[in-house]
């Protein structure tokens, strides 16, 4: 197996843009990280698209070569992967497998989603097809109502408090503030999170991520290659992606994610490291219980001492494992196909000591956490600088 | 008719289009008395985990539970 490494991120801000279309925003963050690699169309020999609900939101399909034609890529070939809110983290994989595999040296991989256009009733909807619709959507289960009822059980078994979930809110508007390309930059207090307007008890306005419009894309390529390209070099340690079911009354368990662990897992295996040599992580905050999970899942943490590890504050910038330096889903915004590669952006961004003023001081070794619905699908990467 | 206990459950605020003109209502996933879980809409009574269920007539081919 080939080692690959990161030869040019770029990205859209996030937010919501009326005047660009689907195929504007992925093109946007393509010749981003064309200028970021110094390179351009001609030098990708495979283009993979991660893309949830593009047809849905917009009426258009075949997305892939839709926007690798629009970025000059001709010929090559040109695939759209779909795997919920995982979208582009399983787009990544697919990106790196086929520059591990030998296959290709230089690759390119968009995330992107455009769901503004669409009123927030059928957005719940269009988001509601990545659950199981004849088990759950059918009765009227919605994604925020499956993760709090993930919530709830978290509270149930492990005493997790609604201050708990708030702090992870709070903290995230935090780091977003200093964000220039987040979706809302605003501070909020503790109190005004735990008193939002109810979405899905226990889960309030606060606890979710946003609806929003944007891209990210990463050039990979064969690491023996990544010096024509930069000279701040980003390795790819580790990366998995695994599987569940999709229906949450089906899992064995729903206050632990298996698909997360056997992930993370392999990608530990991978880069020869353990949850105890991670510095910083980028994790699937699609809401606040999410983020909880997720760091016990990853192993930071013990299982059932997220909530109390987040409001003890370990997980700001300045704690002792920083999560979502970049604002996360919750204050960035979650393009839902486009968050898998934009996580990829901000640890390169961190690891290469250009994240300004979110710079956290420890920045060798980050990960990354992308989670499909609620846990059906995980993609793990851990990236390292050097 | 199936019985079982509250595994999970919440009441939700903002549904998907089908759905908004019933908003406030109550889901839970039933672990069913004979084995596995299902996602039911709650009638009546508002529930709690650990709550016993009866299953009553379903609608719309949703299963629907309510307080035994």
């Amino acid at each position: 197996m080939r080692r690959v490494a990161v030869a040019g991120v770029g990205k859209t801000p996030f937010g919501a843009f009326a005047d660009k279309d689907i195929r504007t925003l992925a093109v946007e963050a393509g010749q981003k990280a064309f200028h970021n690699a110094k390179t351009g169309p001609e030098a990708m020999q495979a283009f993979y698209l991660g893309n949830f609900a593009g047809p849905q939101f917009t009426g258009q399909n075949h997305l892939a070569p839709f926007i690798s034609t629009a970025l000059g890529m001709q010929g090559i070939p040109s695939t759209r992967c779909e795997a919920a809110c995982a979208s582009s983290g399983a787009a990544f994989f697919q990106a790196w497998m086929s520059i591990a595999s030998g296959v290709y040296d230089v690759v390119m991989v968009v995330g992107v989603e455009k769901m503004t256009s669409q009123q927030t009733a059928r957005v719940t909807e269009i988001l509601g097809g990545a659950g199981d619709g004849p088990g759950e959507i059918r009765v009227g289960a919605t994604f925020p109502s499956l993760f709090a009822m993930i919530a709830r059980r978290h509270m149930y078994d492990f005493g997790t408090l609604p201050e708990h979930l708030a702090s992870v809110a709070v903290k995230n508007h935090e780091n977003g503030f200093l964000n220039p390309d987040a979706q809302l930059r605003k501070i909020i207090t503790l109190e005004q999170a735990v008193k939002g307007r109810p979405v899905a008890d226990p889960l309030n306005l606060y606890d979710c991520s946003l609806v929003s419009d944007g891209a990210a894309a990463v050039i990979l390529c064969a690491e023996d290659r990544v010096k024509e390209f930069t000279d701040k070099p980003v390795k790819v340690l580790g990366v998995a992606q695994a599987s569940d079911y999709v229906g949450l009354e089906q899992k064995r368990d729903i206050t632990t994610f298996d698909a997360v662990r056997a992930a993370a897992q392999q990608a530990y295996k991978m880069a020869g490291l353990g949850p105890r040599q991670i510095e910083f992580a980028e994790l699937h905050d699609c809401f606040t219980i999410a983020e909880i999970i997720a760091m016990e899942d990853l192993g930071f943490v013990e299982r059932g001492r997220g909530g109390f590890f987040s409001f003890e504050g370990n997980t700001r910038r300045v704690g002792s494992m920083p999560i979502n330096a970049s604002g996360g889903l919750k204050s960035k915004g979650h393009p839902v196909g486009a968050t898998g590669v934009a996580q990829v952006v901000d640890v390169v961004q961190q690891l290469r000591g250009e994240a300004g003023e979110r710079q956290l001081e420890r920045h060798s070794i980050g990960l990354t956490q992308n989670l499909g619905g609620t846990g059906a699908t995980c993609v793990v990467s851990i990236l390292g600088a050097n | 008719m199936r019985t079982g206990t509250v595994y999970t459950e919440t009441v939700i605020h903002s549904a998907p289009e089908k759905f908004v003109s019933e908003v406030p209502y109550q889901v839970a996933i039933v672990s069913l008395d004979e084995g596995g879980r299902v996602t039911a809409r709650i009638d009546g009574e508002r529930v709690a985990i650990g709550d016993k269920l009866v299953e009553t007539e379903g609608r719309d081919g949703m299963h629907v539970f309510r307080k035994a």
